[in-house]
């Protein structure tokens, strides 16, 4: 919906919106005198409330046909924005708003077009409980309702945060026509932005300080047509937008907010974000990949730290697993013995993620096994979900000390310095696309080879190998995907996809089954556990093994299909040099 | 959706001040307000200061070759519409003889708005006509403004006659005196005696002021532009009776 909804009539739409005023930004304070000797300073007001600066009114020429007539100023509303830090919702064509007035607090819905999904009242007028949840908040602290229902299935795990925050003050305008008939009503929205959340992306120092100042911007001048009038209306808007200092708004106020703020929309992606071309030395490709994948590490620590959802550590651990593999596969190609100096502390690194997010994956799949229990009530299960909590938030202190170590400082700062001096030093040959040619047919001569190994006798331990081999060439195509035609990688990580999901389930539910035994000891030996838990701890196990038997029978028919020539054939073409 | 008429015989009597303010107090209420000046003169589109003309005439909206939806236009005021008038309406009783079952015509126009609008009001010109003869069968309400004369309340028996002999569908009447000069004895004793004998008369009267009259300078409801004045007073009063004798549902933010 649009921001000036509020005054239109019944049957009429707003025309598109015109921007007045030029941006502004706060006066700087003047520079603070020391007070005279023994001389005592002034009182200071414990609260200064400075009155924004009212906006100079539209003025149109005389011959025009229209007047404006200037209507009540209206109360400030505290705009913010939210989306989880991926951006789902901006990426599903939604946006979500919290607005706040004096005493009432809505969470407001939109589609692209500004067309209102849902809508949910937090606090209203002469109700004392205000539902407003604490952000960043999961779904399940938003009221049941609509709104919660039509927002679950697009951010799933992941929390909603502020991405944006401002003030709009509105302000009215009647357009009258030669009869002083009012024919459309002017609303206009000066919105100053206040920053909300730091980028994903670090930004230059001087950006940043700009960012983080308030931003008044130029007001959003939104025409409503009175119904009848449209055709008059319509003129009166080309009038406004014709005027100097008038600009076409155009783009919605969230992404005018963000951009005051320094961020675009989406500018956090979990992908890797690089353009490689074939020719370029294979150091300095290698080098602009790990950057991104350290950018992407750095982005998730705070939220990790934090705690907001599973789902940045979950990224964190990906961009290091990715620079492991590439480390290990690629690392040749750095200068000196980088590959040899970095390759223990990123194992450092994955090791200390790993036990919160193995309790994470446990907890999230909690409720679907809860859910499958067929001889014990769900009820049963609430001591062992306490005390994956318990044990989650123990493994949480551990890796929140773990990050902010000197340690993983040193790590960021002189992984970052080797590899600026990487790309400084990189010779010309071997050139990116020869690297990616040899690493990928390597990673995929290597999962084909244990693939075959593998016989119905095989240790489970050959199957999570072959996972980690299988996560290798993944993380392969990935990185190199830019080197090819688009599609031709993506073609190959699908084919490699359902033979990953089957190794993960298998790895995923061995492990889970290993941890339910260890689970069970420990409550055991702590006598703190009903019998009704163990029993139903024995059903999920049971179930777990039944999981782990299906993805093994599946894996022989995926594997041959994988191998198969048809299979190979959509990997032929990244196990040769691109060219560009 | 109820349709409230305001029906006079008789010209100069207050119909028009009392439908523009009727419209007016209503949709202040939340109501959503439809007004159909149906007066040729278009005094009531002047009021709201919107042009008296309808593209097509009368002719197409009663024959129905043009929606009433692109003849509807915004007045000034939050739910407030006019569907305004036109010079052709002085025809309507012509086109109205060429239609099918033409007493009842106005009411099968006026149902699809029903979804839309809370509250219709017909602001008719002084005349017996088939165009009259159409309102009275479409409207749930008659406001009947009277000049406090022996006259004046005969006018009223001969509709109350005509309208019992409606089979079905009968509007209710709401009588009630205008233009009361209280320097008048006659005005003063008929004003205060008759609203006791008879039930269809309101208890409120609706004085001669000046300020009524200068709605045609300020181009307003006096309720809008004198909201405090002993005029709007009146009319408000008289709008809570009209409501109740409708008997209105509350309006959306009344509830």
């Amino acid at each position: 919906m649009p921001d000036t909804a509020a005054v239109r009539q019944p049957g009429a739409a707003p025309l598109a919106g015109v921007t007045a005023w030029p941006a502004r930004r706060p006066a700087s304070p003047a520079p603070r005198r020391r007070a005279a000797p023994r001389r005592r300073a002034p009182a200071r007001p414990r609260v200064q409330r400075v009155p924004p600066p009212e906006p100079p009114g539209l003025s149109l020429p005389g011959d025009s046909g229209f007047t404006l007539q200037a209507g009540p100023r209206r109360a400030a509303l505290r705009r913010t924005w939210l989306d989880t830090f991926d951006w789902r919702l901006y990426r599903a064509g939604l946006t979500l708003e919290q607005v706040t007035g004096r005493g009432t607090a809505e969470l407001r819905l939109t589609g692209r077009d500004g067309t209102l999904l849902a809508a949910e009242q937090l606090r209203a007028p002469g109700r004392r409980a205000s539902q407003t949840p604490r952000w960043p908040a999961l779904i399940a602290a938003l009221p049941p309702g609509l709104l919660a229902d039509e927002l679950a299935p697009v951010i799933g795990v992941r929390a909603l945060l502020p991405v944006a925050r401002a003030t709009s003050v509105l302000r009215e305008q009647r357009a009258l026509n030669a009869d002083d008939k009012t024919i459309a009503r002017v609303t206009a929205d000066e919105m100053t932005v206040t920053p909300a959340a730091p980028p994903a992306r670090p930004a230059p120092p001087a950006a940043a300080a700009e960012a983080a100042a308030p931003v008044t911007l130029p007001a959003r001048l939104t025409v409503i047509p009175v119904r009848g009038y449209q055709a008059q209306a319509a003129r009166l808007e080309s009038l406004l937008a014709g005027l100097p200092g008038v600009l076409p708004a155009g783009r919605p106020a969230l992404e005018a907010a963000l951009a005051a703020a320094g961020r675009r929309a989406g500018d956090y992606t979990g992908r890797i974000d690089v353009e490689l071309t074939p020719g370029m030395p294979a150091a300095a490709a290698i080098a602009a990949v790990m950057a991104a994948l350290l950018d992407t590490l750095e982005a998730n620590v705070p939220g990790t730290m934090r705690d907001v959802d599973t789902e940045f550590l979950h990224d964190l651990r990906v961009a290091v697993r990715r620079t492991r593999t590439a480390l290990k596969l690629t690392g040749q190609v750095l200068p000196g013995g980088a590959r040899g100096e970095f390759r223990p502390e990123f194992k450092w690194l994955g090791d200390l993620t790993t036990p919160t997010r193995d309790l994470d994956v446990y907890l999230l799949g909690l409720p679907g096994m809860t859910a499958g229990l067929v001889g014990a009530e769900p009820g049963d299960l609430e001591p062992f979900g306490e005390q994956l909590a318990r044990q989650r938030a123990r493994a949480q202190r551990d890796l929140v000390r773990g990050l902010r170590s000197a340690r993983f400082q040193r790590l960021r700062r002189d992984w970052r310095t080797a590899l600026t001096q990487a790309t400084a030093a990189a010779r010309r040959k071997p050139t990116a696309a020869r690297l990616a040619a040899g690493a990928i047919a390597d990673a995929h001569q290597r999962v084909l080879a244990d693939g075959m190994a593998i016989t119905p006798a095989s240790p489970a331990t050959s199957l999570h190998e072959l996972r980690k081999r299988c996560k290798e060439l993944r993380y392969l195509l990935e990185i190199f995907a830019s080197l090819h035609p688009p599609g031709t990688a993506w073609r190959a990580v699908k084919e490699l996809k359902s033979l990953q999901d089957c190794l993960g389930e298998f790895q995923d539910t061995d492990v889970q089954r290993a941890e339910l035994r260890a689970f069970a000891t420990t409550m055991m030996a702590q006598r703190q556990v009903p019998a009704t838990t163990l029993l139903a701890m024995g059903e999920i196990a049971a179930g777990l093994a039944r999981r782990q038997r299906q993805a093994r029978t599946q894996f022989d028919a995926l594997f041959r299909d994988f191998a198969a020539p048809a299979g190979q054939a959509r990997f032929q073409p990244l196990t040769r040099p691109a060219t560009g | 959706m109820k349709i409230f008429a305001t029906y006079n015989i008789k010209g100069g009597v207050g119909k028009t001040s009392t439908a523009v303010n009727m419209g007016y107090l209503a949709a202040r209420d939340g109501y959503r307000v439809l007004l159909w000046d149906l007066d040729p003169q278009g005094a009531a589109s002047y009021l709201f200061r919107i042009r008296p003309r309808v593209k097509g005439g009368g002719k197409a909206l009663i024959k129905g070759t043009r929606p009433m939806d692109d003849a509807i236009k915004g007045t000034d005021f939050d739910h407030l519409d006019l569907l305004p008038a036109d010079f052709t309406y002085r025809n309507l009783d012509l086109v109205l003889d060429s239609a099918k079952k033409p007493a009842r015509r106005l009411a099968s126009l006026l149902a699809p708005l029903r979804a839309e609008y809370d509250v219709i009001i017909l602001d008719c010109p002084p005349s017996i006509s088939l165009l009259s003869e159409s309102v009275l069968h479409a409207a749930d309400l008659l406001l009947v403004p009277l000049i406090p004369t022996t006259l004046s309340v005969r006018t009223l028996d001969q509709l109350t006659d005509f309208i019992s002999d409606f089979s079905g569908h009968r509007p209710k009447i709401l009588a009630f005196f205008s233009m009361i000069d209280r320097r008048k004895r006659l005005h003063q004793e008929i004003a205060r005696d008759l609203p006791r004998e008879r039930p269809e008369f309101a208890a409120t009267v609706i004085p001669a002021l000046s300020v009524i009259e200068r709605m045609s300078v300020e181009r307003a409801p006096v309720t809008a532009f004198s909201p405090r004045s002993q005029a709007a007073r009146a009319y408000t009063e008289l709008w809570q009776e009209a409501k109740e004798r409708a008997g209105l549902s509350p309006a959306p933010a009344e509830s």
